[in-house]
């Protein structure tokens, strides 16, 4: 009887998986859409997230990442990093083909990599790598002047895509190479079409190296500037997923669509921060106490509660509050006029002054908002703010990388690892004018740069936590730039879709375990 | 029709395409920005090296003229250069989308003459009737209501709270793979909401010009010969009248071309339609010179063609004409 018992048990567990479990339907189409235009579709010379998500689904990377932070298996079954960090061995798997037909080697590996060293605007991703030797096809070592930290996270879908020699190595400029607009890679989707600006279609890869992916038949991405149309076209179903959503009213609105759902998760490696930055060699800024007033006036609370309806999550320091490397700081500047205005009359300035704030014409309610409201907010310290509005990006750009600029708001991507998207912004070396999204706060400390140039080379990852939580004291302190949120970045998608990808890459990583359940 | 004629307007024609190269060329560049900090921006940052071969492989760091020299040389050879943004041809980008232009301008003209014709011409019959009323009213408002305004109004009407026809596009990505007469229908359908409400304010116009110069025409004196023999009103309104009354209408379709394209970018931009105004905005924004170079050259030439067109059909609907130089 007890065993009819566990029998009949077994059976209605058994039942009510097999009820519960969703039936997948063959193939299929997959409708993103976007209001990101991607210049082309080769990801090895040109960072962003517009050129990422088809990049990564065309070019397959030697790894890719899970939502944990922990590297996987992809064109490289296994790698091994020597003890003294300097050299970097990938066993590739043997069965990968370009789309073309010709199989992936070693050299690919080491042509790529090498390749993206020189022509990736993010040059610290490969900068210590001196050589890529190639002792047979199916293996690649990574020779490295100094241990490398970031290396594995830089060997990324997103970062490191696997470009095939025998295209581009045909001595033509890569940044300018026609197959950048007609790639043949070795990911799971093979490129059909590239209307630049318009669509991209990609169709399935039947000689995808991993067995039974990818599930889709096709993936189109579709540009759709303006953003009410998009929304309406998720709503209405003509396009099935919206990755990069960042407007508070959209996240609202596409919540309330029974056919869709919506996730915060895929965004923890992009790192996107909203912040409010200072020329810190403008006369009224260059005071340490003025940035800090400023700082002490600001409420991240209002921002993220009221202006962004609880959206966004605040963010009180230089890297990402998902990133294993954010600590809080001592110094979070909590709201205090009292305190603010004190420190603008020890600076002198208990008489007010004038400042200008610019902002990136683009996310309105992350940007010319925020600076509407500071207007508001620094008045009470007596700060006559004015907000300057940039007519489209080139303006903006020009002002703030010629260092003609006293506040702006900007939004700035960690990249993953500190040494990719954060270094950039503090080193006194990457003060560079002319050059956006360098150390345009034109901020120069000798400690920053001594911690972070150990952090850089230290494999340790206990004694790297403990680096960045030095930098990060330091930066609370001196407040060259002040942190505002992490950009709300939300995925919509019909709920129908399964295993969106939602690691810290998100959409920007290989849509092969993607599938329609029925 | 004398050749010397059409050679002479062709030349004309050219004539002032050049100037717009050079007058287009020059005016752009006194816009701020570089190009080679967007496209650095667009990369995602990038040092003073990269800008500086940025600038050396599009020949930036050339003085202003040497630069238009190159670029009216290229176009004198058909070269309308490669586009900074995306690395394509000009030509390709354009080949790309004067397709979906053409269809989105010619089916709004066709849309609003023979809409707006006819509306003019039964206003015209009772001057002070309910219809010629309407006509004026429409008119106004069609002058009045900006074209985003009226496009993003009709998507919210007939594509969200009805949805009716599709929000935006040309064609639904989903049937790409469909039988032809099927990708036909579904163009039309997505068709009929931007070419509406680019011809609406056009429309109105055409109305408003057709009521007035058939009102002139019905009160001349062969309109009544023909009436006092007997013929038909439909007849009388159609044959006789409309033919005459139809030569201010010409000279203003071709004289409104121009103001369609530019209305074609708003509402390109509104319904996401792929044509040349999309592009033609976007490259504005991202500095990419070639490409709002090349669309504008693209322009100027359909309007040129327009003029040219419009000054042969008004000799052909006026015998008077003919023989004039």
């Amino acid at each position: 009887m007890k065993l009819m018992t566990r029998l009949m048990g077994a059976a209605a567990i058994a039942a009510g998986t097999l009820a519960s479990a969703p039936v997948f339907a063959e193939g299929g189409t997959l409708v993103i859409a976007s209001t990101q235009v991607a210049r082309h579709l080769n990801g090895a010379v040109q960072s962003g997230t517009a050129t990422a998500v088809p990049s990564t689904q065309i070019f397959a990377s030697p790894l890719r990442y899970d939502e944990n932070w922990e590297p996987q298996p992809y064109l490289a079954k296994s790698w091994e990093v020597s003890d003294d960090g300097l050299t970097v061995t990938l066993n590739l798997v043997d069965n990968a083909t370009f789309h073309d037909g010709k199989p992936v080697t070693s050299e690919d590996v080491a042509f790529s990599i090498m390749t993206t060293k020189e022509n990736h605007p993010f040059k610290s991703m490969f900068a210590p790598v001196e050589a890529v030797e190639t002792p047979d096809a199916h293996t690649a070592i990574i020779k490295l002047s100094q241990p490398h930290p970031a290396l594995l996270l830089a060997l990324s879908p997103a970062l490191a895509p696997v470009i095939p020699k025998h295209i581009y190595g045909d001595g033509q400029d890569v940044k300018s190479h026609p197959a950048n607009s007609a790639p043949v890679g070795s990911g799971p989707f093979m490129l059909e079409e590239f209307k630049a600006g318009e669509v991209t279609v990609l169709k399935k890869n039947p000689n995808f190296f991993i067995d039974g992916r990818p599930k889709l038949d096709e993936i189109i991405i579709r540009i759709i500037k303006d953003p009410s149309a998009l929304l309406i076209a998720m709503e209405n179903g003509e396009a099935d997923l919206y990755p990069f959503m960042a407007g508070s009213q959209e996240i609202k609105r596409l919540e309330k669509a029974d056919h869709l759902a919506i996730t915060a998760d895929g965004y923890a490696g992009i790192g996107p921060i909203n912040w409010l930055a200072f020329n810190t060699t403008s006369d009224k800024l260059k005071d340490v106490r003025v940035r800090q007033a400023i700082a002490y006036a600001v409420d991240r609370d209002f921002i993220t509660k009221a202006l962004h309806r609880g959206v966004s999550q605040q963010q009180r320091g230089p890297i990402i509050e998902s990133s294993p490397f954010f600590m809080v700081p001592d110094e979070t500047y909590d709201t205090d006029l009292d305190k603010a205005n004190a420190l603008m009359a020890e600076a002198g300035f208990a008489d007010g002054m004038e400042l200008t704030i610019d902002y990136i014409p683009g996310p309105k309610e992350q940007q010319q908002s925020v600076a509407e409201y500071l207007k508001s907010q620094l008045k009470k310290i007596g700060i006559d703010l004015t907000v300057r509005a940039a007519p489209d990006f080139p303006t903006w750009a020009g002002r703030v990388g010629g260092h003609d600029f006293e506040l702006t708001m900007d939004i700035v991507f960690n990249w993953g690892d500190p040494v990719i998207g954060v270094h950039r912004t503090y080193l006194c070396s990457n003060i560079r004018k002319g050059v956006i999204w360098s150390n345009t706060q034109q901020y120069c400390n000798e400690k920053v740069d001594e911690i972070l140039a150990k952090a850089a080379v230290e494999l340790d990852v206990e004694k790297r936590k403990a680096l960045y939580a030095e930098f990060q004291q330091i930066i609370a302190q001196d407040v060259p730039l002040y942190t505002i949120n992490s950009l709300p970045y939300h995925t919509a998608y019909d709920k129908k879709l399964t295993n969106v990808p939602t690691g810290i890459w998100g959409t920007m990583h290989p849509m092969d375990m993607v599938e329609w359940s029925e | 029709m004398s050749s010397s004629y059409l050679l002479r307007r062709v030349g004309y024609g050219l004539l002032l395409m050049l100037g717009v190269v050079v007058l287009n060329f020059l005016l752009i560049r006194l816009a701020p920005g570089d190009p080679a900090v967007v496209i650095a921006g667009e990369m995602g940052g990038a040092t003073e090296e990269m800008l500086e071969s940025i600038r050396e492989e599009y020949g930036l760091n050339k003085p202003v003229l040497v630069q238009l020299w190159i670029y009216v040389a290229g176009v004198a050879q058909g070269n309308l250069g490669e586009s900074f943004f995306f690395n394509q041809p000009v030509a390709k980008l354009i080949a790309d989308r004067i397709g979906p232009t053409i269809l989105l301008v010619v089916t709004a003209q066709l849309m609003s003459i023979a809409l707006g014709v006819f509306l003019g011409v039964l206003a015209a019959r009772k001057p002070n009737g309910v219809m010629s009323a309407f006509v004026s009213v429409f008119a106004t408002i069609g002058y009045a209501v900006p074209v985003f305004w009226t496009g993003i109004m009709l998507i919210i009407l007939f594509a969200s709270s009805f949805p009716i026809f599709p929000v935006e596009g040309m064609q639904s990505v989903k049937l790409r793979d469909a039988a032809w007469y099927v990708q036909t229908a579904d163009v039309l359908h997505h068709l009929i909401l931007p070419a509406f409400t680019l011809a609406i304010i056009y429309l109105a116009q055409y109305a408003r010009l057709s009521r007035a110069s058939m009102l002139e025409v019905l009160g001349s004196d062969y309109i009544r010969t023909a009436r006092a023999k007997g013929a038909p009103e439909k007849s009388v309104l159609f044959k006789h009248a409309l033919r005459n009354a139809a030569l201010p209408i010409l000279t203003v379709a071709g004289l409104q071309f121009g103001n369609l394209i530019s209305g074609a970018l708003l509402v390109e931009t509104v319904f996401n339609w792929p044509g040349m105004g999309r592009l033609a905005f976007d490259s504005i924004l991202r500095r990419d010179y070639p490409t709002i170079m090349g669309v504008l050259f693209f322009a100027s030439a359909m309007v040129v063609v327009a003029n040219i067109l419009t000054d042969i059909s008004y000799r052909w609907a006026d015998p008077r004409l003919r023989g004039k130089s």
